[in-house]
């Protein structure tokens, strides 16, 4: 612990809690001190996740752990950064950012608290990607679920409060089976640290083995709910489409929380080390991602509504995941980490974008104005100032919105020339290679459900994007202000990033992926020699 | 003693789970708490049911452990406690404001055409 690079490993929690709690603490009516401090916390937090990349990609497989109270790492709560969280973190603290910038154009305004519950959101997902303990997951899940519960909620009124209901009380049942889960796999292996029940667990009696698998199921359930595979996600595109665009866009990677834990646990836990228990579970996660692709595109092609028509694109990104990630071959997980930013990047971009291409048809933003009057009249006084900040319209936004909505349509649907067809490909092409001989059946509809699901999302996507730009365009350009564009813009330029470096972004996947299948290199990180307790380091 | 303590989180899960199949928000809410109460003390059983035992190993003997009460699953029921309270209460809030937006204690905010 004498590199500043060690406790840099808990910035990304300590700096969004503190940002947050100081947020609390101020007066609603300093906004400009407000937005200030938000922003400088995002800020610090992308150039803090940006380092740790750095750190993480370093040759040698050596993960970073930091034990807080720096007690040993059988009794510690640990941190760990590997580039599979180093990377998610990136991801956050992107979105984050631009979710912060695009509201301080208006939506900061539609309620209480919306920097504060944006820190604390931005601290449960980094904590939930960082943690190496079970239970510390757990706790961050709920910082995380706690803060995603008033973002959802934020600007009120009647459709956010009911989809907002059902939320909640959905994401309480699946925490509640996270616990059970989590003590039932701490009451047979006797520990909550990841590394060490992937040591034990291929020691567990015979007896018990079916114990361990029936605990990791309620875990991977509890997991799934957030991912929302089918049929446990119909929470999913009502919620998202009913909460504002900066909260869809923040809430669109909370998906993600759930995939990557499966992901990290299952490969940890059920990888080729387990003995008896390998590969556990890799049929269902197979089978229920392509029940959730066929559910998603389905739900896409029936949805005439911007919203959840993304909704219904997180869905069918959530199903390709899972359905990659059960087919367990390194290659194949490498595509589905490169499809995840990808699709983390385009649908946080395409909700920011719903909102404003919404705005447009529907002459002022009505929505708006009922949730402001929904949500009390102590706001009424700061309203023309929010007004004149939207008051700059600039030219051409309709060609900017068009040309984002396109990036987008070609993003979510894997189209060439941008990074979703790279993703897809990268998925695709592994799992060819792999079966010398005939494929197996699933690994077909696999192949089927992939392309399927692009063909799907650009018939829906194309037919709304007529219907928005061509056939029935706004009377009056709609008014964008620059802080609105320039998210999408940074966003989807971030995109295009990721496939001009096409080529190095692949390489990190595939040393991550790599990483995730034999977390041989983890394990000793986080237990510097297996077996014998940890040394104290003074 | 098992058989009560399993007894009792069974009983509790299963009004829990009824009750929040329910389509009052009152129910939904009333069986939440129970279901929570179910979960932990179903945590609580699994460091072993033992009574009288010291939770706190003696100074430099390594004790049987078959002698001492595990003190780790009590400490996450305390966090399952306290995280389940907060978000129960948060609960409540979204539930009076959904009764106060709709004008209906039902979960999908409007009664069912009948």
């Amino acid at each position: 612990m004498t590199n500043w690079t060690d406790h840099l490993v808990i910035a990304p929690i300590v700096l969004p809690l503190l940002a947050g709690t100081v947020l609390v603490l101020l007066s609603e009516r300093r906004r400009k001190l407000r937005a200030g401090i938000a922003l400088a916390s995002a800020v610090m937090l992308l150039a803090v996740a940006i380092v740790l990349v750095g750190v993480a990609d370093s040759p040698g497989d050596a993960v970073r752990v930091y034990r807080l109270g720096n007690w040993p790492s059988f009794f510690a709560i640990v941190l760990v950064l590997d580039r599979l969280s180093a990377m998610m973190v990136a991801l956050v603290a992107v979105l984050g950012l631009a979710a912060l910038v695009f509201s301080l154009a208006r939506w900061q305004g539609a309620g209480a608290h919306f920097h504060p519950l944006l820190q604390f959101q931005l601290m449960g997902l980094n904590g939930a990607f960082l943690t190496g303990d079970l239970f510390n997951l757990f706790v961050f899940f709920e910082v995380m679920l706690a803060a995603s519960y008033g973002l959802a909620l934020h600007g009120s009124g009647p459709a956010r409060v009911r989809a907002g209901l059902h939320y909640i009380a959905v994401n309480l049942v699946a925490s509640l089976l996270f616990l059970i889960g989590v003590s039932v796999l701490y009451g047979v292996g006797g520990t909550l640290s990841m590394a060490d029940l992937a040591m034990r667990i291929p020691a567990v009696a015979a007896e018990d083995r079916a114990l361990v698998e029936a605990g990791a199921a309620v875990l991977g359930l509890a997991f799934l709910v957030k991912a929302a595979m089918w049929p446990l996600g119909f929470w999913l595109p009502g919620t998202y489409a009913a909460a504002g665009a900066p909260s869809a866009a923040v809430l669109s990677i909370l998906s993600k929380v759930g995939i990557c834990a499966i992901l990290r646990l299952w490969l940890m836990l059920f990888g080729d080390g387990a003995a008896h228990s390998a590969g556990f579970g890799g049929t269902w996660l197979m089978a229920g991602g392509l029940a959730t692709i066929a559910f998603g595109s389905i739900a896409v092609l029936a949805t005439q509504d911007f919203s959840r028509l993304a909704g219904a694109s997180v869905l069918v990104s959530s199903g390709t995941l899972l359905a990659a990630i059960g087919a367990g071959l390194p290659g194949v997980t490498a595509g589905a980490l490169y499809y995840l930013v990808s699709s983390v990047l385009a649908i946080g971009a395409f909700f920011l974008l719903v909102e404003l291409v919404e705005r447009g048809r529907e002459v002022g933003a009505d929505v708006l104005a009922v949730t402001r009057e929904a949500f009390g009249t102590q706001r009424e006084e700061t309203d023309p100032e929010d007004m004149q900040a939207v008051d700059a319209p600039i030219p051409g936004a309709m060609a900017v919105l068009g040309g984002a909505f396109l990036c987008c349509a070609l993003l979510l649907a894997g189209l060439p020339p941008l990074s979703g067809f790279l993703a897809k490909f990268a998925i695709l092409a592994p799992l060819l290679a792999a079966a010398s001989g005939g494929l197996p059946p699933l690994t077909w509809l696999l192949l089927a459900a992939l392309i399927l699901s692009g063909l799907a999302t650009l018939i829906a996507l194309l037919r709304a994007g007529i219907e928005a730009f061509w056939t029935s365009p706004p009377t009056s350009p709609p008014r964008v202000a620059a802080l609105e564009a320039g998210p999408i813009v940074a966003l989807l330029a971030l995109a295009l990033g990721l496939t001009v470096l096409g080529g190095p972004a692949m390489q990190y996947m595939s040393e991550t992926a790599s990483a995730l299948h034999a977390p041989r290199s983890y394990i000793e990180g986080v237990l510097p020699s297996s077996g014998a307790p940890a040394e104290r380091s003074p | 003693m098992e058989l009560i303590v399993a007894l009792g989180i069974g009983v509790l899960t299963g009004s829990g789970v009824w009750l929040l199949l329910r389509p009052r928000t009152f129910q939904v809410i009333i069986g939440l708490s129970l279901l929570s109460y179910a979960v932990n003390l179903f945590i609580f059983s699994t460091g072993g049911l033992r009574t009288g035992q010291p939770p706190i190993l003696p100074q430099g003997g390594a004790g049987n452990l078959l002698e001492y009460a595990d003190p780790l699953p009590q400490a996450l029921v305390l966090t399952a406690i306290v995280i389940g309270f907060a978000t129960t209460a948060l609960f409540l809030v979204v539930l009076l404001a959904s009764r106060g937006l709709t004008g209906t204690d039902h979960v999908d905010g409007r009664e069912r055409d009948r």
